[in-house]
C-alpha cells in the first residue's frame, strides 16, 4: 500500500518539521548541554572532595542515574517534578511544570551524571605536581580549581564533551514518549496524519545522520588539533 | 459503592455552590495567582481533540473547554486569563492533571468510578461503546475471529482494558500490543502490524473517515462494552472550581449553541479535505443534554 | 499532597488477570533480560566482525566498517527502531513483509535485531581499539612464527584484545540493557512499559515506577558485580591486560 511514495509531503511540511520540531531539538541539546556541564562538573568535583558525605553522595547520585534507561527517567521526572518543587519551595500545591521545562530540567539532571564522569576523568588527567604547585604559590582550592585545574581539564576533554553531546542530540528523540513535538515527534505525527511512514521516517533517519555524521567529523579534527597543541 | 460515589458527588457540588466573599481554593486559587490556566490536549482524538493541519489543537472537547475558560474569567473577574497548552497522552493525562501540570483535560476520556478516586469529571459531552476496527479482508465478524491474532489498543485507556479482560475470560489467546496514542494505534491496522484496534466507536469513525482509502475498512456490529460517558477531566477534591466547569457546560449543553457545537464536529466537514464524520446526535446523548449528568455509572445514560 | 499512596498494590491483580501487578513486573523484567541477551548476542558477534574488519591491512574492508559504524551509529536508536519496525515491512515484496509483519513476536524480534545492530556499531569500536592497542610486535610475532592471519587473530590479538576492552564491553551491556527500555514505543512489553501500564490501571504512578527503578538498580548492580568476578578470572599475570 506504500509503493505509491510521496515524497512531496516532505517538502510541504518542512517549515513544521524544521520551525518547532528542530528548533526544539536544538533548544533542548544546547540547555541540557550547559546545564549538564555545569552541573556535572559540580557534581565531579564532589565525588573527589575528601569529605566522605560529598564523594558519597555525588557517586551515589552518578551510578544511579547511569543504572536507569532515560525513558523510565522522562516519564518519572514528568509525573515527580511537580511534587518535589512543591517540597523544595513549601508550597500548598504541586507547582506546575510544563513539558518543555520539565524535559529540560530532566536532560540536565541525566546528563549531568554523564558529564561528571567525564569532568571528573579530566581533572584526574591534571598532574597532581600543578595542584600542588597552586598551593604552593598561595591559591586556595577554588582558585586552584578555577584558574588551574578546570581550564585545562575542560579543555582536554572537549572532544569527548562534544561526542556527549552529539549522543544528547540523538537522545533528545526520546521525549517523543511525551507527545512533545521536537524533530521526531513532529515527523511522525505528520508521518501518523498522512500515513505517510515510509517517506518521514527515512528523511528523519537522514536528518539526524546527516547533522551527527558532520559534527562527530568536526569532533575528530578538533582531537587532532587539540592532541597536537599538547 | 456506585450508590455512595453518586451521593459524595451529589453532596460536594451542594457545597461547592460558590459564594464570591469566601476565599478561593485549588485550581481557583492558583489560577487567580498565576493568571494563567493549562489545558490538556489530545493529538489525534478526532473530533474531540486532536491537531488541524496547522498542528494547533482544536476540536469539540475543545470548545468545550474555551466556554469553561469564559466561565472562569467571568467567576475570577479576569479578562486576560492566559491559556496554555500541554500535550497529553492516554497514559499521562491523570498523573498530570494530578500532579498540577495540566488543570482541563479536554479530550475523549471515559468518566467510570476507578478514575473517580483520583480524578473528576464535569458532565458528560458524549457517549460511546468500545467496538474494533479491522480491514474488511481480514473478515472479522465476531469476536472469536480475534483468536490468536494480534489486536491493537491504545496504552493506559478503558478499551485496552476491556480487551484484556475479554481475552482472558474467554481464553482467546489475543496478542494484545499497547500503542502510544489514537494515531499509533490505527497506524498498526493499516501497516497490517495488527488485525484489529479497540476503541471507542467515535474515534474510530474518524480514523476511517480520515484514513486513505475509507472503504477499506469495517467497524465491528459488536461490542466490548456499554455505550460510556466522556468528561472533560479535572482535579479531585476541589469542589469549587467543578461547580464552575459544571455550570458552564450544562448551560452550553441545554442551550441550543450545545446542539449547534455537536453539529459543528460531527454532521459537518471538519477539515479543507471535506472529513465529516456524519454521526447525527444519538438520543441517549441527546437526553443528557437536555439534563446533564457527571455519572460514571453507563446505567445512567441508557435509552 | 493531593496523592493516594497504596503500596500494597504490588499484591492486587491486574486487569489482564494474569497475576498481581508484581508478576506483571517481573515478566517485564524477564522481557528487558531476554531482549538484552539477544540484542547483545547480535552485536557482540556483528560487532566482532566488523571491528576486526577494520584492522585488517584491506583498504576496502576498512572503508566498510567505518561506513557500517557511521551509519549506526549517527542515528538514534528510536529512529532506528521505528525504521526496522514500520518502514522496513513496507520496502520488501509485499508477501514477505506480511509474514514479518504478523509474526507473533514482531517487537521482540524487531527489539533484538534493531538494539543489537545500533549496539553493534559500539562493540566494533571497542574491538578495533582493542586490537589497535596491541604492540605491533604481537602481530609481527604471529607472522614469524608462520602463523596465518587468522590465526594470528584467533591465537594471538584477539584473545588480548577482548581482555583489554572487557570494562568498556561491559558498559555496553550494561547500555543495551537500558537501550531495550526504548523498544516500548513499538509495543515491546519489557519493564518500564510495564511500569507505564500498571500506573495506568492501578492509578499509582509512584509506586509503579519506584519499583522499576528499584529493579533496574539490582539488575544494573547484579551485571556490574558479575563482570567485575569474570574480569578477574580473565588476568592474565604479567601482562597488564584488565587495568
Amino acid at each position: 500500500m506504500f509503493s505509491d511514495f510521496d515524497f512531496g509531503v516532505i517538502w510541504r511540511s518542512l517549515p513544521y518539521l524544521f520551525e518547532q520540531g528542530m528548533s526544539f531539538t536544538l533548544t533542548l541539546t544546547v540547555i541540557a548541554t550547559i546545564g549538564g556541564i555545569i552541573l556535572g562538573t559540580l557534581i565531579a568535583m564532589m565525588r573527589l572532595s575528601s569529605k566522605p558525605i560529598l564523594s558519597g553522595f555525588a557517586a551515589s547520585y552518578v551510578n544511579v542515574m547511569r543504572s536507569l534507561p532515560l525513558v523510565l527517567v522522562i516519564f518519572l521526572f514528568y509525573f515527580l517534578m511537580p511534587y518535589i518543587g512543591q517540597w523544595i519551595i513549601r508550597a500548598d500545591r504541586p507547582i506546575q511544570v510544563g513539558a518543555l521545562s520539565s524535559t529540560m530540567v530532566t536532560f540536565t539532571l541525566f546528563e549531568a551524571a554523564y558529564f561528571s564522569e567525564i569532568m571528573r576523568a579530566g581533572i584526574q588527567a591534571i598532574p597532581r605536581g600543578q595542584v600542588s604547585a597552586g598551593y604552593a604559590i598561595g591559591l586556595n582550592y577554588r582558585e586552584v580549581m578555577r584558574f588551574v585545574v578546570l581550564p585545562q581539564a575542560f579543555r582536554n576533554m572537549l572532544p569527548v564533551i562534544f561526542t556527549q553531546t552529539i549522543v544528547l542530540f540523538q537522545d533528545t528523540s526520546l521525549v517523543y514518549v511525551l507527545s512533545i513535538t521536537d524533530f521526531m515527534g513532529a515527523a511522525s505525527k505528520i508521518a501518523q496524519r498522512d500515513g505517510r511512514l515510509t517517506e518521514m521516517y527515512l528523511f528523519a533517519a537522514c536528518i539526524y545522520f546527516i547533522i551527527c555524521f558532520t559534527a562527530s567529523t568536526l569532533v575528530k579534527i578538533l582531537q587532532r588539533r587539540v592532541s597536537i597543541v599538547r | 459503592m456506585m450508590f455512595k460515589i453518586l451521593v459524595a458527588g451529589c453532596v460536594a457540588a451542594l457545597l461547592a455552590t460558590p459564594s464570591q466573599a469566601q476565599d478561593l481554593t485549588g485550581t481557583l486559587k492558583k489560577i487567580k495567582e498565576t493568571g494563567a490556566i493549562t489545558v490538556g490536549y489530545r493529538e489525534s482524538s478526532v473530533p474531540f481533540s486532536y491537531l488541524d493541519d496547522n498542528q494547533k489543537p482544536v476540536g469539540f472537547a475543545m470548545d468545550i473547554c474555551a466556554k469553561i475558560v469564559d466561565a472562569v474569567k467571568t467567576e475570577l473577574n479576569l479578562p486576560k486569563l492566559e491559556v496554555k497548552y500541554n500535550p497529553v497522552t492516554s497514559a499521562t493525562r491523570i498523573p498530570l492533571i494530578a500532579n498540577g501540570t495540566v488543570d482541563l483535560e479536554c479530550g475523549s476520556t471515559t468518566n467510570n468510578a476507578a478514575r473517580e478516586k483520583q480524578v473528576a469529571f464535569t458532565n458528560t459531552h458524549f457517549l460511546t461503546a468500545t467496538r474494533f476496527v479491522s480491514k474488511k479482508a481480514s473478515g472479522i465478524k465476531t469476536l472469536d475471529d480475534l483468536k490468536s491474532k494480534t489486536a491493537v489498543s491504545t496504552s493506559g485507556t478503558t478499551n485496552i482494558k476491556q480487551l484484556n479482560d475479554v481475552n482472558t475470560e474467554k481464553k482467546l489467546g489475543i496478542n494484545i500490543i499497547p500503542a502510544k496514542d489514537h494515531a499509533e494505534a490505527f497506524l498498526m491496522v493499516e501497516t497490517d502490524r495488527a488485525v484489529a484496534f479497540a476503541m471507542d466507536d467515535i474515534l474510530l469513525a474518524g480514523f476511517v473517515a480520515g484514513s486513505r482509502d475509507p472503504s477499506a475498512y469495517v467497524i465491528s456490529e459488536f461490542t466490548l462494552s456499554k455505550a460510556e460517558p466522556y468528561g472533560i477531566m479535572m482535579r479531585r477534591d476541589d469542589p469549587a472550581f467543578k461547580a464552575v466547569a459544571d455550570k458552564a457546560t450544562a448551560a452550553l449543553y441545554k442551550s441550543p449553541e450545545g446542539q449547534a457545537l455537536y453539529d459543528k464536529w460531527f454532521t459537518k466537514p471538519i477539515n479543507k479535505a471535506g472529513l465529516n464524520l456524519n454521526f447525527p446526535i444519538p438520543s441517549s446523548l441527546k437526553k443528557e443534554f437536555a439534563s446533564p449528568s457527571d455519572s460514571p455509572d453507563p446505567a445512567a445514560y441508557a435509552d | 499532597m493531593n496523592y493516594n499512596w497504596n503500596w500494597s498494590i504490588f499484591w492486587e491483580p491486574t486487569p489482564e488477570g494474569t497475576g498481581t501487578y508484581f508478576d506483571t513486573l517481573i515478566s517485564g523484567l524477564e522481557i528487558t533480560v531476554l531482549t538484552a541477551l539477544g540484542a547483545w548476542a547480535v552485536a557482540f558477534i556483528l560487532g566482532s566482525l566488523i571491528g576486526i574488519m577494520r584492522t585488517l591491512p584491506s583498504k576496502p574492508l576498512v572503508v566498510l566498517g567505518n561506513v557500517y559504524i557511521e551509519l549506526f551509529r549517527n542515528v538514534p536508536l528510536l529512529v532506528q527502531l521505528f525504521i526496522w519496525f514500520f518502514v522496513v515491512p513496507e520496502l520488501l515484496p509485499h508477501a514477505l513483509g506480511i509474514w514479518i509483519k504478523q509474526l507473533n513476536n514482531g517487537p521482540f524480534y524487531t527489539s533484538v535485531v534493531g538494539i543489537g545492530l545500533y549496539m553493534s556499531s559500539r562493540v566494533a569500536t571497542q574491538v578495533t581499539a582493542g586490537i589497535k592497542s596491541l604492540p605491533s610486535g604481537q602481530r609481527m610475532a604471529g607472522t614469524a612464527i608462520g602463523l596465518t592471519t587468522v590465526q594470528t587473530y584467533r591465537y594471538i590479538l584477539l584473545p588480548l584484545a577482548y581482555r583489554i576492552i572487557f570494562p568498556p564491553l561491559t558498559s555496553e551491556f550494561l547500555n543495551t540493557i537500558k537501550n531495550t527500555s526504548v523498544a516500548l514505543t513499538i509495543g515491546l512489553l519489557e519493564l518500564t512499559a510495564r511500569a507505564r501500564a500498571m500506573q495506568e490501571f492501578s492509578f499509582q504512578v509512584f509506586e509503579a515506577f519506584t519499583a522499576a527503578t528499584v529493579i533496574y538498580l539490582i539488575l544494573s548492580a547484579v551485571v556490574t558485580i558479575g563482570m567485575r568476578l569474570l574480569e578477574r578470572r580473565l588476568v592474565i599475570p604479567g601482562f597488564n591486560g584488565g587495568k
